[in-house]
Parts: C-alpha cells; sequence; structure tokens
C-alpha cells in the first residue's frame, strides 16, 4: 500500500445510507398510493368496468278477453367489428345476406370509418327465419356477430291510437327522467305513453371487466353485483279486440269516430277513429319516414277524432236538457208541449209528428219545439232569483255529465269541448241576453261542443241512470290470471263513481224515449233496431258550416242493464239516422249477440264512402 | 475440476437473489402478456416464453464466465470499454430507431443495445483505472481521466437521444466518491438535487419524515461526539429550511404556467395521451393493488393491457397490481439486499479493482431501481430504463447477467489475488 493513499472504506456506510435512504422514499411512496390514496382505486374501477345495461323485456298488453294485442318481438342486427375481419369468404358472406359485394364494402366500409375496434351495426332488423339461417353458418365469418333488439309487434294491427307507440327517447325526456339514457325506448303516445312506467319493467345491470380496447374479459366478481332486469308489467285493457277490429272495419273510408263504453265499469270497449293507419307502420327501422308520412297525409290518420275532434252534439242533447228540465221542477214527464212543425217559431220541428207531445214522444220524435220551450220555462222560472241563476243551474247539472272538461285517466290528450259559461253571454250579450238569445242550447246546436268520448259517456250515465265513472282503458294490471301482477291497483279515480245531480226517477222516462227511438212508430231510428235486443238511442245532426252535416247518433243496451254504452260520428254524412245509426246499431248487435243477424245493414253501411266523395 | 472449485467459492446469497429476481420477473411478464391462447410458460411464440430462452442463454453465458480466468477482465478492461464505444459510434449511423430513440443494433434475428453493453465496459474501465498501484485519487489528472472515462460514452448515449441511459452514468459519481474524489461538494449538490426533486414531487411532510429518519440513523451510526451531532443537526435544519423554501418559492413565486412547465418536465402534470398517459395508468394500477394485490394473474389493470410496456420499462405494475404493498416492499427489500451484499462483498475484495468494479455495478443496478419503480409511482419523470433482470428484453438481461457473473467471478477468486 502505498503511504499516501487514505482508506475512503468509512465512505461505504454513506453509500450504503443513500441506497436505503431511496429505498425508504420508494416505500413512503408506494404505502400512499396503495394503502393511504383510494382515489387510484376508484380510477380503477372506472377503467376497467363497464357497467352494462340489461334491458327488460316490456310488459304485453291484452285485450278484456285475453286477446294478445302487443308484445315484444326479437329482430336480429348484425353487428360487425371491422379490425377482427380478416381472411373471410366474402363471396359466400354476401351470398347468405342476399347482398352484392359492393354494398358488402360499402357497409364495411362505413363500419370502419366508424370505428375498428367497436362494433357498427352491419345489417339491421333481419327477420327471425332469415336469423336462423344465417347464424348457423357465421362462426365461419369472424368479426359478424348478432344482437338481438327488441321490437313491438301489433298482431291484430288495430287501436292504433289508443296502444301509441314507443320510440326513441329525447333529450326533454332524458333530462325530466335519469332513468333513460341515449338509444333508450320510451312510450311515445297512448297506453304505452301513460304506463311508460309500469310497462317498462326495471333495467338490470351487468358489470363487466374490459380491456383497454373495451372488449368485454369477465364478469366483475362473478356477477356479485349485477343485478337482473325486471319484466314490466303486462296490461289487460277494457277493450274487446273484435268489437274494436269490427268498428274500424265499418268505418273504413269514412271520417269519423265511434267510442264504446261499459257503463258499469267506465272502461273503453272500443275507440275507433277513422282514417287511421297500421300501428306496425310505426315499429322499427321505417318509423320515422312513416311517421312522417302520416303526418303529412291530409286526411290527419294521427288525429284521435274520438278524443280530440269536438262537435256540436245536435239533437243527442236533447235528452240531458230533457233532464235538467225535470229536475228543476219546471216540468214532469206528463208536461206537454205544442208543436207546429215546420211552422214553429222560434225554432222549427223538421219531422213530422202529432201534438202536443210530452217528453218521451218529443225524444221519439226529436222535437225542437219541445225542447225550445222547456228550455225557455226552465231559464223563466220564477223558482230562480233570475235567469242568470236559472242559466247556472242549467250549467252545473249539464257539467255533471263530464261536458264541458276533459277526462282526466289514461286517455291521454282528452279534450274539453265547450259548455259556455255565463261570463261567456255576458261579454257575447253585454250582459243583456235572455233564453230566446241562447235558444240553441236547447237543441245542443250553437256554443256547445262534445267530443264523441263525451257523448259515449251521457249515453253510459244516462243508462246507468244518473252516474258514470271516469271513462278509461284500462282493466286491469297483469294478463288475465296472473294474480301477482294484479295486486298492483289501478288509479283508485277510475273506479269512483260521479254521480249526477239529476234524481234517478227522472231518468226512466228519458230511458223510454230513446228505447222508443228504435221501437216507436215515428223513432227516428228504426230502421237500426236490433232484433231481440233493447236498444236506447238518439239520433243527432251537428250542422257544418264548412260542408255536408255530420251524421251523429248515442245509445245504450240492453236498456235495463247496459253492458255497452256507445257514441258514433260520422262526419259530412247528413242526418243522424242514416248513418250513424245503422253502425252503433251493428257495433252494439256485435258487442252483445257475437255476430251481426242483419248483413244487409252491414253491406249497406259499407257502401258509404264519404271520402269518394 | 477447476470449475468445481470455482462454483463452491461464489456467493451464494448473491446467487440466490439474482435466481429469485429472474423468477420474478419471468412470472410477471407471464402476468402481464398472459394470453389465454397460449397458457404455456414456455411457449416461445409468446414474451414469456422468449424471456425464458433469455434466462437460459444468461445462466448459460454467466457459467462460462465462472470459468473464464478471473484476470481476464482486469487485464482487457480497456479493450472491452474501447469496443463498446465503437459500438456506440456505430449505433448513430447503422442503428435502428425503436421508440424514439436510435439506439439499437441489429445483426441478424438479434437486436441489442450498445449503451447497456457501454455500462459495463464503463464499470470495467473505471474499476481498471483507479484500481492501479499507482493511480492517486487525490491528483486533478487521476480526476479528470475518471471523469473523461464516464463521460465519453454518457455524450455518445446522449448523441444517440437516448437520455435515459445517459442518465445511469451519473451514478459512478457515487463509485468516485468511494474511492476518495468528489467528497463534499459531490455529496452536497447530491443531496441539493435530490432534495429539490423531491419536495417538488412529494408533500414537504413526507420529506422531513425521511430527513428526521435520516437524521437518526446517522446519529446511531456515527461516532456521538459533540462535534459529529452539531454538524448534523446543522445539516438537518439547513435541509430542513430548504426544502421548505424550494416549496415556498414554487408555489408563491413562480407564476401556474411555470409550475405547470416544471411538473410536466417532473412528471407531475401531463397531457393524458403522451407520458403522462403511461404514468396515470401505471400508478393506477400498482394504487389499486391495495395492501396485499389483486392475486397472481389477476391484475385487470395489466393483464388487459391498460398499462403500455407493461412488459418492459412498466413491468413492476403488474407486480404493484397484482402483489400489493406486501409485494412491492419485499420486492424493494429484495433489490436493497442486492446492492447491499454486492458493496458489502466489494468491501472485502483485495483487489481494488474488483471492488471498485463490485461498487461501479451495484451502483448502476441501484440507479436502475430505484428509477424504474421511482418513475411507475410518480416520483420520477417518465425514462425509459428496464428493471434490472425483471423486465422484459434479452440485450439488458444478458448485460445485467454478465456484470453480476463477472463481480461473482471476482468475489470467488479474491482469494487468489495477492
Amino acid at each position: 500500500m502505498i503511504k499516501n493513499k487514505i482508506n475512503y472504506s468509512q465512505r461505504k456506510f454513506v453509500v450504503g445510507s443513500i441506497f436505503i435512504l431511496v429505498a425508504i422514499i420508494l416505500l413512503i411512496k408506494l404505502f400512499i398510493i396503495q394503502i393511504v390514496d383510494d382515489s387510484y382505486k376508484l380510477s380503477y374501477e372506472n377503467n376497467t368496468l363497464r357497467y352494462i345495461t340489461q334491458y327488460p323485456s316490456r310488459g304485453k298488453i291484452f285485450d278484456r278477453n285475453g286477446k294478445l294485442l302487443v308484445y315484444n318481438d326479437a329482430v336480429y342486427d348484425l353487428m360487425v367489428v371491422p379490425s377482427q375481419v380478416k381472411d373471410i369468404d366474402t363471396l359466400s358472406l354476401c351470398k347468405l345476406l342476399n347482398i352484392n359485394d359492393s354494398i358488402f364494402n360499402n357497409y364495411l366500409n362505413k363500419a370502419s370509418r366508424y370505428s375498428r375496434i367497436t362494433p357498427s351495426i352491419f345489417l339491421s332488423q333481419i327477420s327471425k327465419e332469415d336469423y336462423g339461417r344465417i347464424a348457423e353458418t357465421l362462426y365461419r365469418f369472424p368479426g359478424f356477430y348478432f344482437q338481438t333488439r327488441m321490437i313491438r309487434q301489433y298482431p291484430l294491427s288495430i287501436a292504433a291510437h289508443t296502444l301509441g307507440s314507443i320510440g326513441e327517447v329525447t333529450k326533454p325526456e332524458m333530462d325530466h327522467d335519469s332513468y333513460y339514457t341515449l338509444g333508450d325506448y320510451i312510450g311515445k303516445s297512448g297506453i304505452e305513453k301513460y304506463y311508460e312506467k309500469e310497462l317498462r319493467g326495471k333495467k338490470g345491470i351487468k358489470i363487466t371487466v374490459v380491456d383497454v380496447h373495451n372488449r368485454e374479459k369477465e364478469r366483475y366478481m362473478d356477477g356479485l353485483y349485477d343485478t337482473l332486469p325486471e319484466s314490466g308489467s303486462d296490461i289487460t285493457l277494457g277493450l274487446d279486440a273484435e268489437l274494436q277490429a269490427y268498428g274500424e272495419f265499418l268505418m273504413d273510408g269514412k271520417t269519423g269516430s265511434i267510442v264504446a263504453i261499459e257503463p258499469s265499469t267506465g272502461q273503453i270497449l272500443a275507440m275507433v277513429t277513422s282514417p287511421t293507419y297500421n300501428p306496425n307502420q310505426l315499429v322499427g327501422r321505417k318509423r320515422g319516414i312513416n311517421y312522417s308520412n302520416l303526418l303529412n297525409d291530409p286526411d290527419k290518420p294521427l288525429i284521435n277524432r274520438a278524443i280530440s275532434g269536438v262537435y256540436p252534439p245536435g239533437s243527442t242533447f236533447k235528452m240531458v236538457n230533457g233532464l235538467v228540465s225535470l229536475q228543476s221542477g219546471v216540468i214532469t214527464a206528463n208536461t206537454a208541449y205544442p208543436c207546429n212543425g215546420p211552422e214553429s217559431t222560434p225554432i222549427k220541428c223538421t219531422h213530422n209528428h202529432y201534438s202536443p207531445v210530452k217528453l218521451i214522444d218529443a225524444i221519439e220524435n226529436s222535437c225542437n219545439p219541445y225542447f225550445w220551450q222547456a228550455f225557455q220555462n226552465m231559464i223563466e222560472a220564477k223558482r230562480f232569483e233570475n235567469q242568470r241563476e236559472a242559466y247556472k243551474f242549467w250549467y252545473d247539472n249539464v257539467t255533471s255529465f263530464g261536458l264541458g272538461r276533459a277526462f282526466k285517466s289514461d286517455i291521454p290528450f282528452t279534450v274539453s269541448g265547450n259548455i259556455p259559461k255565463i261570463d261567456f253571454y255576458d261579454r257575447m250579450y253585454n250582459n243583456v241576453w235572455n233564453a230566446l238569445t241562447i235558444r240553441s242550447l236547447s237543441i245542443g246546436q250553437g256554443e256547445i261542443l262534445v267530443t264523441p268520448l263525451q257523448l259515449a259517456n251521457v249515453a253510459a250515465a244516462i243508462g246507468n241512470e244518473g252516474y258514470y265513472y271516469e271513462p278509461h282503458y284500462i282493466k286491469n294490471f297483469g294478463e288475465q290470471g296472473d294474480s301477482l301482477s294484479q295486486d298492483i291497483p289501478i288509479d283508485s279515480s277510475f273506479i269512483t263513481k260521479h254521480v249526477i245531480n239529476i234524481r234517478q226517477g227522472h231518468f226512466k222516462s228519458v230511458k223510454k224515449g230513446m228505447q222508443n227511438v228504435f221501437e216507436g212508430q215515428h223513432g227516428t231510428a228504426r230502421m237500426s233496431k236490433i232484433p231481440g235486443i233493447t236498444v236506447g238511442g238518439k239520433t243527432g245532426t251537428a250542422e257544418n258550416p264548412h260542408g255536408l252535416d255530420h251524421s251523429i247518433f248515442m245509445a245504450f243496451a240492453p236498456v235495463d242493464n247496459p253492458q255497452i254504452a256507445i257514441a258514433v260520428v260520422v262526419e259530412n254524412a247528413g242526418f243522424g239516422s242514416t248513418w250513424a245509426a245503422p253502425i252503433a246499431s251493428l257495433m252494439i248487435e256485435k258487442y252483445i249477440k257475437g255476430q251481426i243477424s242483419r248483413p244487409y245493414l252491414e253491406q249497406r253501411v259499407l257502401t258509404f264512402n264519404v271520402t269518394e266523395e | 475440476m477447476r470449475s468445481n472449485k470455482i462454483i463452491g467459492k461464489i456467493d451464494i446469497w448473491l446467487l440466490i437473489i439474482y435466481l429469485a429476481l429472474v423468477t420474478i420477473g419471468l412470472l410477471s411478464i407471464y402476468a402481464a402478456a398472459f394470453n389465454e391462447a397460449h397458457p404455456h410458460i414456455w411457449d416461445v411464440s409468446q414474451n414469456y416464453g422468449k424471456q425464458l430462452v433469455f434466462i437460459g442463454v444468461s445462466l448459460l453465458v454467466g457459467f462460462v464466465i465462472l470459468l473464464i480466468d478471473a484476470k481476464f477482465f482486469n487485464a482487457f478492461a480497456y479493450v472491452i470499454y474501447g469496443l463498446s464505444l465503437i459500438c456506440l459510434l456505430l449505433v448513430l449511423f447503422v442503428g435502428t430507431k425503436i421508440s424514439g430513440s436510435t439506439s439499437w443494433i441489429q445483426i441478424g434475428p438479434i437486436s441489442f443495445q450498445p449503451s447497456e453493453f457501454a455500462k459495463f465496459g464503463t464499470a470495467l474501465a473505471l474499476a481498471h483505472y483507479l484500481g492501479k498501484i499507482d493511480t492517486d485519487p487525490s491528483k486533478l489528472k487521476t480526476r479528470l481521466v475518471a471523469y473523461g472515462i464516464v463521460l465519453i460514452p454518457m455524450l455518445l448515449i446522449l448523441a444517440q437521444g437516448d437520455a435515459g441511459s445517459a442518465s445511469v452514468f451519473i451514478i459512478f459519481l457515487l463509485v468516485l466518491y468511494r474511492e476518495g474524489m468528489g467528497g463534499k461538494i459531490l455529496l452536497i449538490g447530491l443531496a441539493a438535487a435530490t432534495l429539490f426533486v423531491l419536495s417538488l414531487c412529494v408533500s414537504k411532510w413526507y420529506i422531513m419524515i425521511g430527513l428526521v429518519v435520516l437524521y437518526a440513523f446517522f446519529l446511531l451510526l456515527i461516532d456521538r461526539t459533540k462535534k459529529n451531532i452539531w454538524l448534523l443537526t446543522v445539516i438537518l435544519i439547513v435541509s430542513s429550511a430548504f426544502v421548505f423554501s424550494v416549496d415556498f418559492a414554487f408555489h408563491h413565486v413562480l407564476k401556474p404556467h411555470q409550475q405547470t412547465r416544471i411538473n410536466i418536465i417532473l412528471g407531475q402534470e401531463y397531457d393524458t395521451k403522451g407520458v403522462g398517459y403511461n404514468l396515470n395508468q401505471s400508478m393506477i394500477a400498482i394504487g389499486s393493488g391495495g395492501f396485499s394485490g389483486k392475486g397472481y394473474l389477476n391484475g385487470t389493470m395489466t393483464k388487459y393491457n391498460f398499462v403500455p410496456e407493461q412488459h418492459t420499462d412498466f413491468i413492476f405494475c403488474t407486480i404493484g397490481e397484482e402483489t400489493g404493498f406486501v409485494g412491492s416492499c419485499l420486492l424493494v427489500i429484495l433489490y436493497l439486499s442486492l446492492v447491499l451484499r454486492i458493496i458489502h462483498l466489494s468491501e472485502r475484495q483485495r483487489s481494488p479493482f474488483s471492488r471498485i468494479y463490485g461498487y461501479g455495478i451495484a451502483c448502476i443496478f441501484f440507479f436502475h431501481f430505484a428509477i424504474n419503480i421511482g418513475m411507475t409511482i410518480g416520483l420520477v419523470p417518465v425514462i425509459g430504463i428496464p428493471l434490472p433482470f425483471l423486465s422484459y428484453g434479452g440485450s439488458s438481461l444478458l448485460m445485467f447477467s454478465i456484470m453480476l457473473f463477472v463481480f461473482l467471478k471476482q468475489d470467488a477468486n479474491r482469494m487468489n489475488i495477492l
């Protein structure tokens, strides 16, 4: 050893210390990120876990007899992941799919441009038959696979407006309810919209671990945190599919509507609006184009005339006026008024009959002078303080039939029609008016407007002799006999009786009059009498300033224990007795007997085609 | 006959640590690159299969080194060093560009990184020069030559654009320090630089804990004379003041965009597309490992390719995620044992060449493991250097193995040196 060489071996401790110190720093930092700080674990979950929504199957819809109206059908989208498409026999795939290779390349390029590694739809909505054929050999074409999707199917192609349709959720709908995410389907109209929450069920979640390319690798925690989707509840409607189909058949080619109600429950038995459309048109990939076609159709098939069409009720309103007059005490069933036929003032009679007439005969003959005189006597009656009080009495009683207001039930977009309030006349006539000024009210013309649904409800209320239930579609949740879903109660307001202010006894003579409309010598609907069924009805003709009058009819049957109440409106068809009455008659027979005994009447109804005129 | 004697004398602990590390490496690469279609670890079409082959080759080469005369490496130190410099020059002209830097030479199917080779050459050359009996560390000329030996390869590697590998050569300063050069200035400079970077990367309170631990550690170690205790206390106070002032200057003097710039350089802030993405994913992977990890082959982050380069520079992610804090600690301790064992063995060498060479490779291993793990957990900027013996790659595994086996041979032969 050379003398001046100092021994620096103590410096090994410094070097060693540096090594140890750095290792300690590493361990501290590891301790922080692995044990102290949680944020890395959370990031990890976002990074590698994908929450995949499991869609529940939407509830089915049945008619009152358990006939299937709406169900879900699987359609198949052929998906492609372009990056996985390798060495495939393009020619045989094209043959399998029935496309030529330029379309094939076109589609594949489109998918590639979108993304090479995430799946795109290659061919959408392949039918079950084609699916079976293609799926068999699809394994030979890597990168292609099928994805199942549910669409709504309407096997009977009826009741499009009632059932409604579903469509992709919009931004405002998503903002309104956080349940929905982009691409979800939501009820857009009808039953589908109103019972959306019940029909949709509950989404489930499948959590999977994915790799950096978003490919599913495995179930997260073996599915411990997954939730299963819950199917939506089925719905049974009060609708009678056969009656509905028959109504649509009868109304084909006409403009107008039919509403049939079960008086004892308020359930809608049929709701026909014409022109209409096939509900299957608003399904799947053609929905958009079909919808805009329907929207632009000059005949406006998307409008549900049964609930949003408003008409002056004409003579069908006479029963309400008669009942209110009875209730006011100014007349009794035996009160008779003279009729001068066409010479009568201020309103002439359009029917030829004896004079004077009592209420029953007045209804049978649709005598205008009778109802004008009864109305005038009521408005001017001494028992009211003044005419305004009398009018208020009339207004309150008329509106107790559900007129002048929109129904609050599962029938969306019902309109209120119009029963003029007293202020209206005050403003119109500058506070100077009397019975004569408002005389059109006595025969259901003038400012009074009703919807066919309201009219059918009036028929039900008269048939029930003084009460009605808010008209509604639903019968119960669940399929018939499925007690589990039936445990969900329907809206209690649907089963709450609305009692009309008029004494039950007054209805007897009105009902008798209505029965005579069919059975009486002069009855305006005697041609539409149904053998073996007692029917109470009333014709009406709504004055139409734009063209031919609208033909209106309301009825209930059987008279003593009504099973069906109905209103029929045929636009631009003239007198109520000509078109609306036979249609109502056929509908009643169809519902009660299940078959038609008068093919000639049916034939006659079908020959009328207003749209050809 | 002779080989048996040699093998009987080699340090068994070092060999065990080495074998443990390559095994951990192989298992981690298997976990990181696990492919269900190729579940067999010996499937040579997969990275883990290839790594197994590299391990075999490394062991074979290591065995051959044990058979070579121990004096060979001392005698041929300059030749090997010269060869490595020629390779470094060559790579500038015929190099293959892999991930941004021209640092690979391709010979047929084999490609290797001359910079790996240069670390070995530099360690040999430095040991040979400083180990010569007539070298006087106190002379300026000695220092200049020593710095030169380190600087030449470092600059050539920088010229390739591989700053990461070049930075490894800084650690030779620690070898020079051990041999009596650099001394206080080096130490103070190093300490200041470390504290500076640390105080920007970690909370100042963690640094304070570290400083106090270090203070206590030195108090136990040194002669507890009044003067020494005073000196240590002053150092502690000055260091603390330094940390706090850096912290203050950074947060209150620098403007936000200047802070951002520094943070990006330090890997503390990043665009999520570039290196920042790697670091972010890597920290999420390691952090999600928790205390005991997700279990072997259950590391979803690494298994499903969220961490780029996970079988090479980011192999530690797999360990951190799958074995958690426990496994990470054990690995750090294993590396620490490796380098401490090497310097312990170096100190018992009779030949200064062996000692200095031992320090050289200990420092290289240390730098690699500290910087590599440090970058995966966001302590130091992301520079692409492998984790010794663990990272996938034949060239680096072979060179690290050669470095270690040459030292094993020197150590086994220490009694034969007069």
